[in-house]
């Protein structure tokens, strides 16, 4: 019987994990569900704010705020190329079949992967932890790092903000009857277009965010965009595509099973969250909490 | 008039049969240049052609989606490989064997997939082939895992590059002139009224499910033979071919030629791989080019080269 | 007594805690050209959606030819000899209004599953036919999905004639059409069921052509059956009226 200790060392880094594919996998349910797109780019944007958060610390080597000045800059830095995106090109799409959405989402992922290749090369770049975060607290009888902690505090904050903003404010009334009836909102006065901006910008912020927060304690190399888009697509296929409390479950159960499969079944894990995947889909295609999806 | 203006006519039937034969012809003459290079490229357009024609059963004819076709390729190059290798057997007969495990696998994955439409169908069809592929991956024992399944040899009386482009030439000439058949019968036939209205297809008798997944299995058929084909033409298999975004590239492939063209994936095979090779010799960077050309194509060229230059009326002279 | 070609019983179906159609029977007479009329929302479409087993009831039977038809996939239930029009139109866009009637063909004939015959030359004299039956004839190699509303609605008659039901099934067949066009339809739909003995059930919005053709009325008022009758009986029920005030035509 392994050690409790270690069992909640364990699950806490599942809960970190999981509070990352929450911070971009909402950004993408958020982003399907009001533009109906599945943004396959939304791992290279997640990449592209850890190098860009890479980038800034690097010029204030010597501010002890640098990290956070940084994860400011890139995750806005990040909004900004999406809302670009957005109007420029993604919306010309919007007329046409689905599949010319997508596929444009993976045009961006071959784009920008190798960008960051020309801009950065392929070696491993990291950072360090932030000053103020640089120690580890002692859980039981194991020692588990302050970052961490900040991490799933800040993931379910943000969470929590994000819920009183779709639930509480007209903004988000209007983002939630989006997600149901668009044609609808036009017909009601709300400038469609600029929503769909709006939404793209955000989504795409909480993907720069994520990338941000995850540079110093991840390593930052190309194919990481690649990496994380699957695991954040299975969050989405367990909770829910566009179901905001669905996203959080969804990132939760499989940081737990990401980080508990490699103990328990590391040659089998890789295939078992697959496998995970294809169940939900094939019996409950909404996911836990979501809506099946209407015509 | 609307985006159905121009009344598009394709090549008719008897006439697409006439080409695959003139185009077989006309490239059973390419070993004549002695060029290594061309004969290693023409195997590798033949094989991936035909795979991006088999996608495009799905794709273009019957309106699926499918983000997870490597993995009948993949499934075709490990199961012909793996039998010649490790069970000894005789080429034919792994041939036949990996044609019949992209079928099982076809249709074991399709029967779940055609229970769902549009995103979710994409989905499981990315799932399902992840699942194949982590297999491989982990599978280290059995095929090699990361490290790849290597030394497969060329069999006995295919000997050569020369020898086995013919032998691809053939296959794929052969397999073609099928899919022309299917695609020209009447269950092709449906399965474009089921692209086109699925709930009016089923509401003129037609079990749509059913017509779906043996297109599923079709097409797994064919992704399976050109997988066996580049096990040997590549000596060597490595898990990635069974990675997403293999399936990816063959879906980019068909969508450049034109997905609602018969010829239209393997043109646009033939483009994709011919840049590809040209790219690589200047630069690493041909994803980056890759999805330039992917995001054209979407904006100016939305019918693909083939749609383009049906458009422009360039196809007249073959009437 | 003559035959009831459908019978529907107590059908129930709610979506969501919303019940769309509640516990509503009915019948209809072979060879009869019967209406459900409503107001919007009142479930009409929902009631064909139910008949034709598109959405499966919460509860109640629905019988065809004497066959429960209740649990029965949609596309077997058009084998049986039951075809219908959509309200949207539901033709096949890229396909020629010539392929559109020859597809429904193949399908009807069982030809589907031939994978070696070419398809062209398939069912050509038959197809023609049905285009001059509904009047798309001269349309015949034009890209359906070019036609006007009118003709579309037109060929998808032609569709759901080639499966040659016995029971037709029309969803609002004169919606946005013109009211030229909307006597043309109806002369063609009253022609077409009184050549081949068809039992037609249409549901619609257009009193004029309700009153016009239908020999028996059924009125649906937020899921619930609310008369049933004569188009005269219809006219001077009281409860229609209340329904219907402000709905003028």
């Amino acid at each position: 019987m392994p050690d409790p200790s270690f069992l909640l060392i364990q699950s806490l880094s599942g809960l970190t994990y999981a509070m990352f594919l929450f911070l971009i996998a909402s950004g993408l349910s958020l982003i399907f569900g009001i533009l109906r797109v599945l943004n396959f780019a939304h791992g290279s944007f997640y990449m592209l704010g850890a190098y860009l958060t890479y980038q800034f610390v690097s010029y204030f080597i010597n501010n002890p705020t640098g990290f956070w000045i940084a994860v400011l800059f890139s995750s806005i830095a990040i909004a900004l190329l999406g809302g670009l995106i957005e109007r420029l090109f993604l919306s010309r799409l919007y007329i046409r079949e689905e599949l010319n959405q997508l596929l444009f989402t993976y045009a961006l992922v071959l784009i920008l992967g190798d960008l960051a290749k020309i801009v950065w090369g392929t070696g491993q770049l990291s950072i360090p932890r932030p000053q103020i975060l640089k120690g580890a607290v002692k859980i039981m009888d194991q020692y588990f790092p302050e970052y961490n902690i900040f991490i799933i505090c800040l993931g379910f904050g943000i969470a929590f903000f994000f819920w009183i903003i779709l639930n509480r404010t007209r903004w988000g009334r209007i983002i939630r009857a989006a997600a149901l009836d668009r044609e609808m909102l036009n017909a009601l006065g709300v400038n469609v277009t600029k929503l769909f901006t709006v939404v793209f910008i955000i989504g795409s912020w909480l993907a720069g965010l994520g990338g941000a927060l995850v540079a110093p304690i991840a390593a930052i190399v190309p194919g990481m965009d690649v990496e994380i888009i699957i695991n954040v697509f299975i969050v989405v296929v367990i909770g829910g595509l566009g179901s905001f409390w669905g996203t959080l479950l969804g990132a939760l159960v499989l940081g737990q099973v990401i980080s508990f499969g490699i103990l328990i079944l590391p040659r089998l894990a890789i295939v078992f969250i697959y496998i995970l995947m294809t169940i939900v889909l094939i019996t409950r295609p909404w996911g836990l909490l979501g809506k099946p999806l209407s015509r | 008039m609307g985006p159905f203006g121009k009344t598009i006519i394709p090549l008719t039937m008897l006439k697409r049969e006439k080409f695959i034969i003139i185009l077989t012809a006309l490239l059973a003459l390419l070993p004549l240049s002695q060029s290594r290079f061309y004969i290693f490229l023409g195997t590798d357009i033949l094989i991936m052609g035909l795979f991006a024609m088999s996608l495009n059963l799905l794709l273009g004819y019957t309106g699926l989606v499918s983000f997870g076709h490597a993995a009948y390729f993949g499934i075709g190059a490990y199961t012909c490989a793996l039998l010649m290798k490790k069970a000894g057997i005789i080429f034919p007969l792994a041939f036949i064997g990996a044609m019949v495990a992209g079928v099982l696998g076809a249709l074991i994955i399709g029967f779940f997939c055609v229970r769902l439409t549009k995103i979710y169908f994409a989905m499981l069809t990315l799932a399902f082939s992840q699942i194949v592929w982590a297999i491989v991956f982990k599978w280290n024992s059995l095929t090699g895992g990361d490290t790849g399944l290597i030394g497969i040899d060329f069999p006995a009386y295919l000997d050569s590059s020369v020898r086995f482009y013919y032998f691809t030439l053939v296959v794929v000439a052969v397999s073609l002139g099928l899919l022309q058949r299917i695609v020209n019968s009447p269950f092709g036939r449906i399965l474009t009224t089921i692209r086109e209205n699925p709930e009016r297809t089923e509401f003129i008798g037609v079990n749509v499910k059913l017509y779906q997944l043996i297109a599923f299995m079709i097409s797994g058929l064919f992704a399976a033979i050109s997988g066996a084909l580049f096990g040997i033409f590549n000596h060597s298999l490595f898990p990635d071919l069974l990675y997403w975004p293999q399936s990816a590239e063959v879906l980019i492939m068909s969508l450049l030629g034109g997905i609602y063209s018969f010829f239209g994936p393997l043109v646009g095979a033939t483009i994709i791989l011919y840049m590809r090779m040209l790219v690589t010799s200047y630069t690493q960077y041909w994803p980056f080019i890759m999805g330039t050309i992917l995001a054209f194509l979407l904006f100016f060229f939305p019918g693909g080269i083939v749609g383009f230059l049906r458009e422009k009326k360039v196809f007249k002279w073959l009437k | 007594m003559a035959e009831m070609i459908l019978t529907v019983e107590n059908i129930k179906k709610s979506f969501d805690g919303f019940v769309a159609v509640n516990e509503v029977s009915l019948s209809v007479k072979k060879g009869e050209i019967c209406s459900i009329i409503g107001p919007n929302g009142a479930g009409k479409t929902t009631l064909f959606n139910l008949i034709t087993g598109h959405i499966p009831a919460d509860s109640g039977r629905v019988t065809f030819k004497g066959i429960d038809i209740s649990k029965m996939p949609p596309h077997k239930i058009c084998r049986l000899g039951m075809g219908r029009s959509f309200q949207r139109t539901n033709i096949f866009p890229r396909l020629t209004v010539f392929q559109n009637i020859q597809a429904a063909l193949v399908a009807h004939r069982g030809m589907g599953l031939n994978f070696f015959k070419m398809v062209d030359s398939l069912f050509r004299q038959e197809t023609v036919e049905i285009l001059e039956r509904v009047g798309l004839k001269e349309f015949s190699e034009t890209m359906s999905g070019s036609l006007s509303y009118g003709y579309q609605k037109q060929l998808e008659l032609g569709i759901a004639l080639a499966s040659n039901p016995e029971l037709l099934l029309l969803d609002e067949p004169t919606a946005g059409m013109s009211a030229q066009e909307t006597r043309q339809t109806i002369a063609l739909i009253e022609k077409i069921s009184r050549e081949k003995g068809l039992t037609l059930l249409f549901t619609e919005h257009d009193m004029e052509v309700v009153f016009s053709i239908a020999e028996r009325i059924l009125v649906l008022h937020q899921g619930k059956l609310i008369a049933e009758g004569t188009p005269e009986e219809i006219k001077q029920n009281k409860e229609v009226q209340k329904v219907y005030l402000g709905e003028g035509r």
